[in-house]
């Protein structure tokens, strides 16, 4: 038997149709097969009622998919897509955060770095990497490995996950802004192909710092936004309650950001959600993000930074973009 | 996140809709220091600085008067879409970017001017908090981008005087854009050689101060300004503490070596002229006509990536200030003349 998974709120409907099928298996296991067929047509009902749910998710729900506690996680995805992995740490200057993580390995076997935000999945776990809110030195790391790849011509894979950077006091006394100022600026100023995936959360300037790339691919069913919807809620409203709202209103889907031409590309996650399938997730998201790095590997630094420029510059330009107010 | 727009300032309210000036306009204003009135027309010599140290928020116009030598020219800044998002909250956004042009006589929080600062040739971009709490939004990141490009081709040094809340919620992801659009416009600044200044004034939060405002070769901040990352209502909510005294203020930054000085906007002036003249030296050596020049013309700059636009050759910045005052400068016919 399989341990059922974390259903969300607007799964309600199939978590019943589950725990349903699960006490029927209970009963007729190992003993008569006469509710097998009863079994089957309930797991036919819950495949249609995911797909249901599924193909017409908003943007709030997404934002909960894309938070989902068994959504692969940075380590997931290292542990699966690269080899020879070292990781490396610490921003020479203060200390070493957990929220953004950073190495050196093999990506498919492409030599690279690697940095993304971690997030953690036990209580301990998120702790530790600080529920993927990184400080500044989080983003001084991912900066100074960035000067490591240009330095040996190596590619950057990011990988972003995170609701923001981390809003506390020592956080602003060690320049938070500066450090995330700098890592989107390292970004840009990289000579060397960098991709990014959102795996998950992308929130706010604490992942533009990581996600200021040649191409920045999305997963399907994850979001990018200015602010979170409970913290737009907030602003907007005096009332984060009305997330989901605000969630409709920022159009932070990557559907949306594909339209608005803020991403490249949209990576298919398994019916369901990257967690019910987490292998298929990854192994879609690898082959992307290899493609990508490939597809760029043939420019030199001068094109490279000079086709940031025109990505970035283009995204919400109007057509007439010379006409003067 | 422009939440610092829902502050209220202290009786300063109430600017005709016509009046462009951003500064408070009523006869007399508080000092919330002191709690003393002062005769608005004394205050607005000293640059809209109380006797007691208080620096009152301005906008454009003030701001270019306190900072050029003398006229300046405004910039023509890019027209940007109009709410793609189609957002609406309570209000719909079109209806509130109407009522804060009505309310500043401005398009967008940016405006831009191109004058001389202690007789360097320079482009100061003014970043309005008036206008819905200086908020960044395409309007504004196509502004930064278009005073970097003409401060790039008219060699002229680049100054933003930044105030805002952060992005402009109402453009969602787009607003976001900004902060990587801005950082490539200020690469252009840099690999051209010139130097790009930043004061930060009350307040700079979010993602203006997590991009363009951290950026500058020089950071100058005013007296007692509010500047940070997360704005200090979110960081006692998360951390459920009260936040220490001066934390997040101008001279805690400085303190803890985010900004290089904090100034006194009657004293900036002097200052930035100062910085501006031994940055553009060796560049303005280099490039005056009949001068000695015993060095290649780049070789003053940082090292850069890219070949640099050749700049135009021109008069050295005493004799060329001269000229600049005796001419009538006009983009737009909507040039202003200081003093």
């Amino acid at each position: 038997m399989i341990a059922l998974p974390v259903y969300l709120e607007f799964e309600k409907s199939l978590a019943e149709i589950d725990q349903k099928i699960e006490e029927l298996s209970a009963l007729t296991e190992g003993a008569s097969l006469a509710a097998s067929p009863e079994i089957s047509r309930l797991k036919m009902k819950a495949q249609k009622q995911l797909q249901e749910l599924y193909s017409k998710l908003d943007a709030w729900q997404k934002t909960l998919v894309a938070r989902h506690q068994d959504r692969p996680r940075y380590k997931d995805y290292v542990a699966a897509l690269v080899t020879d992995y070292v990781e490396l740490g610490g921003d020479r200057t203060y200390g070493d955060d957990q929220a953004i993580l950073g190495g050196l390995g093999r990506f498919l076997g492409r030599p690279c770095v690697v940095i993304g935000h971690e997030k953690g999945r036990t209580t301990q776990e998120r702790v530790t990497h600080n529920f993927g809110m990184a400080r500044p030195e989080g983003y001084r790391k991912a900066a100074r490995l960035m000067d490591m790849a240009e330095q040996f011509h190596l590619p950057v894979v990011t990988l972003v996950d995170t609701a923001g950077a981390y809003p506390g006091i020592g956080a602003e006394e060690r320049g938070q802004a500066e450090a995330i100022a700098r890592s989107t600026e390292r970004c840009l100023t990289l000579g060397t192909p960098i991709v990014s995936l959102i795996t998950g959360e992308g929130g706010s300037g604490g992942a533009v710092a990581l996600a200021a790339a040649d191409r920045v691919l999305m997963l399907e069913h994850s979001v990018y936004s200015v602010i979170s919807p409970e913290g737009a809620a907030s602003i907007l409203w005096k009332d984060s309650g009305r997330a989901r709202e605000a969630a409709n209103a920022m159009k932070i889907t990557a559907q949306d950001l594909l339209e608005l031409k803020v991403i490249d590309q949209i990576i298919p996650e398994p019916l369901g959600g990257a967690h019910r399938a987490p292998e298929t997730a990854i192994a879609a998201a690898g082959a992307a993000i290899a493609a990508a790095l490939d597809a760029l590997g043939a420019h030199g630094p001068e094109a490279l930074r000079e086709g940031k420029r025109e990505r970035f510059y283009a995204i919400g330009r109007l057509a007439d973009a010379s006409a003067l107010a | 996140m422009n939440w610092l727009s829902n502050f209220a300032r202290p009786g300063l309210r109430k600017e005709k809709p016509s009046d462009k000036r951003e500064a408070p306009s009523e006869l007399w204003v508080k000092c919330p220091i002191s709690g003393d009135l002062h005769y608005t027309a004394d205050i607005e010599k000293d640059h809209w600085v109380s006797p007691a140290g208080h620096h009152y928020r301005i906008g454009a116009p003030p701001r270019f008067k306190a900072l050029f030598d003398g006229a300046w020219e405004e910039v023509a800044l890019p027209k940007a879409a109009q709410d793609p998002l189609k957002f609406r909250d309570d209000k719909r956004y079109v209806d509130r970017l109407k009522a804060a042009r009505l309310k500043t006589g401005q398009d967008d929080c940016m405006a831009a001017g191109l004058g001389e600062v202690g007789g360097v040739r320079t482009i100061i971009l003014v970043q309005s908090f008036d206008f819905m709490g200086g908020s960044l939004g395409m309007a504004a990141g196509e502004a930064f981008i278009a005073a970097a490009e003409k401060a790039v081709a008219e060699n002229a040094a680049l100054i933003c005087v930044t105030a805002a809340g952060g992005a402009r919620m109402q453009e969602g992801i787009l607003s976001l854009m900004q902060m990587p659009r801005t950082t490539l416009a200020i690469q252009e600044v840099k690999a051209a050689g010139l130097p790009y200044l930043v004061i930060l004034t009350d307040p700079t939060t979010g993602g203006v101060t997590a991009s363009y405002a951290m950026l500058g070769d020089v950071h100058i901040a005013e007296p007692g300004a509010l500047i940070g990352f997360a704005g200090p209502r979110v960081i006692e909510q998360t951390i459920r503490e009260k936040l220490p005294e001066g934390f997040q203020r101008s001279e805690y930054l400085k303190e803890k070596g985010m900004v290089d000085l904090v100034l006194d906007r009657r004293e900036m002036k002097a200052v930035v002229a100062q910085i501006l003249s031994i940055l553009t030296a060796r560049r303005a050596a280099s490039q005056a006509p009949g001068q000695a020049v015993d060095e290649a013309p780049g070789e003053a700059m940082p090292a850069k990536p890219q070949p640099q636009p050749q700049p135009a050759p021109v008069a050295s910045s005493r004799s060329r200030a001269a000229a600049e005052r005796g001419r009538e400068p006009s983009t737009r016919g909507r040039a202003k003349a200081a003093e």
